[in-house]
């Protein structure tokens, strides 16, 4: 639809065609109510300057960026981009300028890589290079593959595709909802429809990753530590857009770290964790150490490894179950 | 010379996103020189200078910010080319969330974050909606989602700019910003017959001219009634 025959549609019209109109609309409600039945055309000839100046208005730029906002909500909704199956770094620099020894590092979807180095040593710029899929034009000099394949731009610059979505333990929830109107929300704004069932899903993968359990109703504010990041774990693998998550840490204290991982690859993520926790950079495919900078090395979990995950993860079930009888009051026996 | 004109909501991470992607561009060689207006007070400039960043400040006192800004960023821009910078930056925040001190053909970035509201980019006018570059801060203390949830709020009210999430602290994303910042083939020489995006809002009441006092026979000028027959 161009300029001209937007304008021969009325707001009423145009929300029909384009349901996603409505927050668009919603930034100039002095003008547009979502229910007008006038053309558009005869809505704008209304307008005198002094509205202009007061609502702070251009009729030329508001016109604009309504077929802006329309062509590209389109190419967004019916394009089905090819999903993100891998993606892969070709080597580059480190801080003093050495080239990076490793081949090539790859990342498929649902599996999981840690991420290890010391603070400061270069782990979020390789995030960042990952963000911004770097075509050796950042200072590490990588490059980024999506598919096996030089990616679109468009991963840079458009506002509602992120290649990264971000889960650390800083994070926290600020929006004065309840759980089901956050997620309602956040299902909005992906334009998910039907999104009901898909909330359901979201709050019981939560509660299973929590010893207490969340109702729906609860304002997020409100939830334990614990709940908010099993929410926010859940949210993100079913309700994110973006194919690759970063973890930084997750903490021990109530939450099922293993099931939470799996939630993730489940929904086909391909996962990064920035972790010193043994117990989780063994559950990883891979781990990367990263010095100076650069990628030092890439460690494919071994079989011995992975038989020391085991033991781990012997010890760390004792120190839950005695911090459980701890919360009960009961005295701690072998 | 490049200009870029970067405004925002006080407090949202202006200076910080600024200084980090300065920092970048500096270590390529690019001679990069600042200017802050503000208001009433700012030490803004002490962070350029310590970033080693040659700064001038502005602070409008009595008179409209943005009004001073529009005023004086032709000379700041001449003091900025005869400096020998390749890149100045003038900030300025959005003090009414009216105003659009954006000059166009002139790289405008607006910086918003995360906490400041769902609704805020609604509220934003011009600022936002004629920004060439929106950059989100603060998104490493807020949720996945309601990152994703604030920058679809964006887009909606900027479908055109690009949106950036930059951690001003980290300065994750700044090296990335920096590079849409400075262009070397653009070359400015002067803002004279330059023309803003948006006009600024235009007042001159009795309260402009200094008067304190409140009461109907005390206004004059340029005055408005708030309605509070009409039904919301």
């Amino acid at each position: 639809m161009n300029q001209q025959e937007i304008l021969r549609y009325s707001p009423k019209e145009l929300l029909n065609i384009y349901p996603f109109l409505e927050a668009f609309f919603a930034g100039q409600s002095w003008i547009l109510k979502l229910d007008q039945q006038q053309k558009l055309g005869l809505l704008l000839e209304q307008v005198d300057e002094e509205q202009q100046e007061d609502y702070a208005f251009d009729k030329a730029d508001f016109i604009g960026q309504l077929s802006d906002f329309i062509s590209q909500m389109e190419t967004f909704m019916g394009k089905k981009d090819k999903a993100v199956e891998t993606l892969m770094v070709l080597p580059g620099q480190n801080k003093s300028g050495e080239a990076e020894t490793f081949s090539e590092l790859i990342f498929k979807t649902q599996t999981i890589t840690s991420i290890v180095g010391p603070t400061g040593s270069g782990k979020s710029r390789l995030l960042a290079d990952i963000e911004w899929v770097a075509q050796a034009d950042t200072p590490t000099m990588r490059r980024v593959l999506i598919n096996n394949e030089k990616p679109d731009t468009s991963w840079r610059f458009s506002g509602n595709k992120k290649l990264v979505a971000q889960l650390s333990q800083n994070m926290n929830f600020v929006m004065d909802l309840s759980v089901i109107e956050f997620l309602e929300l956040h299902a909005k704004s992906r334009m998910v429809a039907n999104s009901d069932e898909l909330i359901r899903r979201i709050i019981d993968a939560a509660n299973e990753l929590v010893g207490e359990k969340f109702e729906r109703y609860m304002p997020i504010t409100s939830l334990s530590g614990g709940q908010s990041r099993a929410l926010m774990i859940a949210d993100t693998a079913l309700l994110s857009q973006s194919p690759v998550v970063l973890i930084d840490e997750i903490e021990n204290a109530g939450i099922d770290r293993k099931k939470a991982l799996k939630i993730l690859t489940g929904e086909d993520k391909i996962v990064l964790m920035a972790t010193h926790d043994p117990i989780l950079a063994l559950m990883a495919d891979q781990r990367i150490v990263i010095k100076n900078g650069g990628i030092y090395k890439v460690i494919q979990t071994s079989e011995a490894e992975k038989a020391m995950l085991a033991e781990l993860e012997k010890a760390d079930q004792k120190l839950q179950l005695l911090r459980m009888s701890l919360r009960q009051g009961e005295i701690l026996a072998e | 010379m490049n200009l870029v004109t970067i405004s925002g909501p006080p407090s949202s991470g202006k200076t910080a996103v600024t200084i980090k992607a300065a920092e970048n561009l500096m270590k390529r060689g690019v001679k990069v020189g600042a200017v802050k207006f503000d208001c009433l007070h700012t030490d803004d400039d002490l962070a350029y200078e310590k970033a080693g960043i040659p700064v001038k400040k502005g602070l409008s006192g009595s008179l409209c910010p943005d009004h001073y800004f529009v005023s004086n960023i032709e000379a700041v821009t001449d003091w900025g080319i005869k400096e020998g910078f390749d890149l100045l930056v003038s900030e300025s925040a959005g003090l009414c969330n009216r105003c659009s001190p954006y000059i166009k053909e002139i790289k405008a970035v607006c910086v918003i974050d995360n906490l400041s509201g769902i609704n805020t980019p609604k509220k934003i006018g011009p600022m936002l909606r004629m920004a060439d570059i929106v950059v989100i801060t603060k998104g490493d203390i807020v949720s996945q989602a309601e990152r994703e949830v604030f920058a679809a709020g964006v887009y909606a009210v900027n479908p055109g700019a690009i949106i950036m999430h930059i951690n001003g602290l980290t300065g994750q994303g700044a090296y990335e910003f920096s590079t849409l910042l400075y262009d070397e083939k653009i070359k400015i020489d002067t803002l004279k017959g330059r023309k803003l995006r948006f006009s600024m809002p235009s007042a001159l009441c009795s309260y402009c001219l200094g008067e304190t006092r409140i009461g109907e026979s005390y206004q004059m000028g340029n005055v408005r009634k708030i309605n509070l027959d009409e039904k919301a």
